[in-house]
Parts: C-alpha cells; sequence; structure tokens
C-alpha cells in the first residue's frame, strides 16, 4: 500500500480542504485495491488478445461501464461543473445531445462492423478498409496525440490537487505515474477496465451526495431557480439578464446565452459531428467496447453506457448550478486567480465542485469524493496508456515488424504502456514552461476527430469508397481544420464570423463550427476521390461494410434482450429530459 | 486451461463494504463526539456519513455475497 498521501504534502494547510485520518485510510484503501487488482490480474494477461483486449470476454456490462468510465475523468467532473457556473444549464447539452446520441449511433450501426471485423483499434478498421496509408496518418496521429493528452491531464490533475489538497506537485505526478504504470503494465487492458469500473462506482458514490444535499439545502428545484437568479449580479456581473437555466429557449440567437452559440452549432457541430466523432472513433473510449464477449454484448455496450452517461448532469451539472445559487462569493475564470492576478484570493470556476464537496462533506465522506476524484483521474490516465499502447504495438510497431510472436508484442505493450507514461509524466513537467501547450494540443486532438469520422462512416456505409478517397478525404478534414484554426488565431475577429457565423462566438462555438466544415470537407473529398478511383470487390469488404456484409439479426432474443429497444427507451428519456429543462 | 479471475463486482461489493464502514464509524463517531462549530459541515445536523456508508455497507454486502468467488452467478 502506498503511505498516505497527503504526510507527503509540503502545504498540508494550505489546500481547499484537509484531510483527517479516516480520510487518508480510504485513499489508502483505494489504493491498495487499484495495486492489488493489477498484481491479481497479471496472470491472466498473457497473450495479445488478453493484455490489449482483455480477452474479448466482457459482458456488456462491464464493457459499457468501461467505456463511459474512460471518458468521465476527474478533469471533465471538475471542467462541465466548472463550464455550469460559467454558462449555465446549457452545459448539459455536451451530455444529452453531445453524447447519447451518438453512443447509441455506436452501438446499432458502426459496431457490428469494429467487431465482426476482428480489429484491434479504430486505424486498424481504416487499414481493412483503406489500406496503409490511412491507417498510418491515424496511428501515429493519436499515439502521439495520446500521450501528450495523457501528460498534460497529469498535469492538471497535479494542480488541481495542489489546489484543493495542498500536495505536492511532484508526489502528485509520480503517485499517478507509478500507480497507473503497475496496474497496466502488469494486468493491460483488463486491469484497467477492472479499475475503471471500479471508479465508476465510486464516482456515483462520491459526487451524489452533493446534489441531494444542495437540493435539500436550496428547498428544491424551484428554490434552486430562484436563488441563481437572485446571485446573478454577484456571479455574472457582466451579464447578469442573461438566462442561465434553460438549455434551448435561449439558443435562437447567439446574444441571447453565456456560450454565445446558436442551436445550429450545438445539433449540427455538435450533436452530428464532434460528439459523433468522439464516441465513435476515438480508441481511448471504442477500445473498451472492443473487449465485448459477443456481438450483442458489443452492441449493448454503448447502450447501457449511454443510459448511464444520460444522469452524470446529476453529478456534473447540478453542481455547477447548486454553486451559483448557494455559494456567496463569486467564481472566476482560471487565468484572474492566484498570485499575481486580478483576483489573488479568489477561487477559479473549477473549483466548484470541490467548493461543494467542502460544503457538505465531513471525515470519511471528504476522503470518498477525493478518492473518486484521484480514481477519475487515474483511470483516465490509463485509458490513455492503454490506448497507446495498443496502437503503437498494433499499428505502429508491428507493419514493421510483421512476424514476430504473439508473446513479442505483449512484451513491446509492456514496454510501450511504461515508455507512454514516462512521455506523459515528462510532456507534465514542460507544460508549465510553455503553457500554450496545453491548448495546442487540444485543438490538434480536435482537429483529427471530426475528419475521421466521416472517414469511418463513409468506410461502414458506403461500399464505393476507396483506399485514395479514405485517405485523401481524412488529410483534407485534418488540412481544412488546421486552417480554420490558424485562420482564426491569426485574424481572430474576420475569421470568426465566417468560421462560427458570429463575430460574438466562443472558442466553444469555434470549436463546434469547425468539426462540421472540416467534417463536410472530408466527406466531400472523399465522395470525389473516390468516384474517380476504381472500387474493390465487394469479395474484399465482407465485414467491413454494411452492403457487404451480413449482420446476425436481433430477431430470435427476447424484446428485453435485443439492443435496438433499449437504445429507443434511452433515446426516448433523452428527449423527455430535453423537454423538460427546454 | 487457465482459471477465471473473479468478478469484478465481488471486488467492488469488498470494496463498498469496507468504505461503509469506515465512513458510516466516522459519521457515529461525529454523532457521539460532536466536532467544534467551525469544523461542522452545512446541513451536518443531517448525519449523511451514517446513512450514507451504511447504504454502501448494505450494498457491498450484497455484491460481496452474490458474486463471491465459486458462486455462478455473472
Amino acid at each position: 500500500m502506498l503511505p498516505f498521501p497527503h504526510l507527503f504534502a509540503d502545504t498540508a494547510s494550505s489546500g481547499l480542504v484537509s484531510l483527517g485520518t479516516v480520510d487518508d485510510l480510504v485513499i489508502g484503501v483505494y489504493f491498495a485495491f487499484v495495486l492489488g487488482i493489477g498484481f491479481y490480474l497479471k496472470h491472466f494477461a498473457d497473450t495479445g488478445e488478453e493484455f490489449f483486449l482483455a480477452g474479448r470476454e466482457m459482458t456488456a456490462w462491464i464493457a459499457g461501464l468501461a467505456f463511459i468510465s474512460a471518458n468521465l475523468g476527474a478533469l471533465e467532473l471538475l471542467g462541465w461543473a466548472g463550464n455550469t457556473y460559467e454558462y449555465g444549464i446549457m452545459a448539459a447539452h455536451w451530455y444529452w445531445i453531445g453524447a447519447i446520441p451518438a453512443m447509441i449511433f455506436l452501438g446499432l450501426i458502426m459496431m457490428p462492423f469494429y467487431y465482426i471485423s476482428k480489429t484491434h483499434s479504430v486505424p486498424g478498421y481504416l487499414l481493412l478498409r483503406f489500406g496503409p496509408a490511412a491507417r498510418s496518418l491515424s496511428a501515429v496521429t493519436f499515439a502521439f496525440m495520446t500521450v501528450l493528452m495523457s501528460g498534460i491531464n497529469m498535469f492538471s490533475m497535479a494542480k488541481v490537487m495542489e489546489v484543493v489538497l495542498g500536495w505536492n506537485f511532484d508526489f502528485s505526478i509520480w503517485m499517478s505515474a507509478i500507480t497507473v504504470g503497475l496496474y497496466v503494465g502488469l494486468g493491460g487492458l483488463l486491469s484497467a477496465i477492472f479499475n475503471e469500473v471500479l471508479q465508476f462506482m465510486l464516482i456515483w458514490f462520491g459526487a451524489f451526495l452533493i446534489p441531494l444535499l444542495g437540493l435539500i439545502e436550496c428547498g428544491g428545484w424551484q428554490g434552486m431557480i430562484d436563488r441563481i437568479k437572485q446571485n446573478l449580479p454577484m456571479t455574472h456581473p457582466d451579464a447578469p439578464n442573461l438566462d442561465y437555466t434553460h438549455m434551448w429557449r435561449v439558443m435562437g440567437n447567439a446574444n441571447d446565452n453565456a456560450m454565445g452559440m446558436h442551436w445550429t452549432g450545438i445539433v449540427f457541430g455538435l450533436g452530428s459531428v464532434l460528439a459523433m466523432g468522439y464516441w465513435t472513433t476515438d480508441f481511448l473510449v471504442v477500445q473498451r467496447v472492443l473487449t465485448a464477449k459477443d456481438l450483442r454484448a458489443a452492441k449493448m455496450a454503448p447502450i447501457i453506457g449511454a443510459a448511464f452517461k444520460m444522469f452524470v448532469p446529476f453529478i456534473v451539472i447540478l453542481p455547477g448550478l447548486l454553486g451559483m445559487a448557494l455559494l456567496n462569493f463569486p467564481l472566476y475564470p482560471e487565468n484572474q486567480v492566484g498570485p499575481g492576478h486580478l483576483h489573488p484570493d479568489g477561487h477559479s470556476y473549477n473549483e466548484v465542485l470541490p467548493l461543494m464537496l467542502a460544503r457538505y462533506c465531513g471525515p470519511g465522506l471528504l476522503g470518498l469524493g477525493i478518492t473518486a476524484l484521484l480514481a477519475g483521474f487515474m483511470s483516465g490516465m490509463a485509458g490513455n496508456v492503454t490506448a497507446f499502447s495498443t496502437v503503437w504495438t498494433y499499428d505502429i510497431y508491428r507493419p514493421f515488424k510483421p512476424d514476430a510472436t504473439d508473446a513479442h508484442y505483449v512484451a513491446i505493450g509492456r514496454w510501450s504502456t511504461i515508455i507512454g507514461i514516462i512521455i506523459s509524466v515528462a510532456t507534465a513537467y514542460i507544460v508549465p514552461r510553455f503553457p500554450s501547450i496545453m491548448d495546442y494540443v487540444q485543438a490538434l486532438f480536435s482537429f483529427f476527430i471530426a475528419p475521421l469520422f466521416g472517414t469511418v462512416l463513409l468506410g461502414m456505409l458506403w461500399k464505393r469508397a476507396t483506399g485514395y478517397g479514405g485517405f485523401l478525404g481524412l488529410l483534407a478534414g485534418v488540412l481544412s481544420s488546421i486552417g480554420m484554426f490558424t485562420w482564426v488565431e491569426f485574424d481572430h475577429d474576420t475569421a470568426i464570423q465566417y468560421v462560427a457565423l458570429s463575430p460574438s462566438a466562443s472558442g466553444m462555438a469555434e470549436n463546434m463550427y469547425s468539426a462540421l466544415w472540416s467534417g463536410l470537407i472530408c466527406v466531400a473529398v472523399t465522395v470525389i476521390v473516390s468516384l474517380l478511383t476504381p472500387a474493390r470487390p465487394d469479395r474484399e469488404l465482407v465485414g467491413l461494410v454494411k452492403a457487404c456484409t451480413d449482420i446476425p439479426p436481433e430477431g430470435d432474443y427476447p424484446l428485453i434482450h435485443r439492443p435496438a429497444f433499449w437504445a429507443t427507451i434511452v433515446g426516448v428519456v433523452c428527449v423527455i429530459l430535453n423537454i423538460i429543462f427546454w | 486451461m487457465k482459471e477465471h479471475h473473479v468478478s469484478i463486482w465481488f471486488l467492488i461489493g469488498l470494496q463498498l463494504a469496507l468504505f461503509g464502514v469506515l465512513i458510516s464509524g466516522a459519521g457515529i463517531y461525529g454523532y457521539l463526539v460532536p466536532p467544534p462549530p467551525e469544523q461542522q459541515t452545512v446541513l451536518g445536523n443531517l448525519h449523511a456519513a451514517i446513512w450514507w456508508g451504511a447504504i454502501m455497507l448494505v450494498l457491498g454486502i450484497f455484491y460481496a455475497v452474490k458474486f463471491r468467488p465459486g458462486n455462478k452467478i455473472e
């Protein structure tokens, strides 16, 4: 077991909260479990199939919870609670329109091809469908960006722990790196998935009390809304007249909401392209579903994930709203707080969740909440590292050494896990010297999401799409995305009104529209080039394209075991939630 | 033939039960020996740690027993 972490803090009393002995015990038990699972599962991760794909024996429930958990990191919790304080309930769009439809689409439409083709990865699917050029472009960029993102997440975690608990920066970095390195290096994806499901439970138990007690303190939902409106001159002095408590009715005009976003940006940019791209082609999340034990489980897993994802706003969005209603001091943007800034003693938007945690949680419960955050950080890191080691081993290394033994690839997977973590740690230490690297890496990551979705979707649904079409379409989409980003960087005022259709658009709105345009460009180029180049024969597309593949029908299963049935229920509940909070 | 690993739900049950004991124990201690006013949390009078810890303990025991090694359910 690791020593109790807060004993290693050099500024333990300077954090937002301070932990007691019981809290230390809770955190210590968590670390003992995580490491114990890694050592225990080492014996079950001997072959490539076991190490990289958890033996493809996960039930729909486990694959589904790991699928959602890989995305439900601590930065997501803290960030979206903070975004809610800043923009209001509109932040819930990133769940109900920005996740649920895409997850259902993945389960019903795309998963059969990933699963039947027996690919190890998303770049692996591109190899089978479009050839080595598209695979290499996708694999190299994904691997590179994934370890950089892991490092940035590690840096953010250490900063959060410094602010919230007063933990030493170096201690947080090395504690998380060694822990994740051990449990992933030993037990591979199986160990990562076990810990992700464990983390999922911890996050719900650790965070659920905040909205529950918050609503009790406010006197119910209406009491919270009334307090938010009453507090707006304090919490949002620049825009106190905007509506922060409705999702759709404020989106008819970009100037009517705090995000500066028109509804078309949310529906077409976020819902139709960006979210679809992330949830259906980002290997970090798709890898979890590939571990399902059969096709039905692979289709059900994203739908189970969607059912839970639909209620995550309760533990993320609601605490942000409760912060607006209950905190008797304003929060500020990240770059305005801290020594030497406009509000040296103030708190940032991203601290709203820890502030609410400290408000309600005493000894024991506080440790549980902090454990949930730690678990979220580490499983996010583990997700990046497992995806990196798989893509590195199968899609980058194996083409150069195609005839090696299975044991050799497992060894490469273990080494790439360690190397991936070392690069992540190095990145975490580089970030403070070049803060803009965070913005650029996140932007770079987003450059690939929308075009990759266009490429994979056409690959699965249009048999006429060719290798040249797929590769050049992907390349054109990525380059156009980079072009729009650069244009906005250098000539913001002119570019933003063309890219995001509004001179007052926020950075988020820019991302939405940029994704939409780059996705459309990718599709257009893929179609044109494909029509000009020779098609592949149908027999080569079996298992890869809808028109050439016999997908086993669901009709043989009882209704309650059919993915389409549960997808319909999840979809209907999601629509109802949107109407309730319209 | 390779043995099968224990169910993940069993491990989750164990962890929830352990956390339940620690948290409800801390809650009961806080009830018997109330902290000074400056250390009390908002709505501390509801003693959330006691009942939340108890819920975790009961759920944890349920999962640990139902999915214990050797019990063929999943």
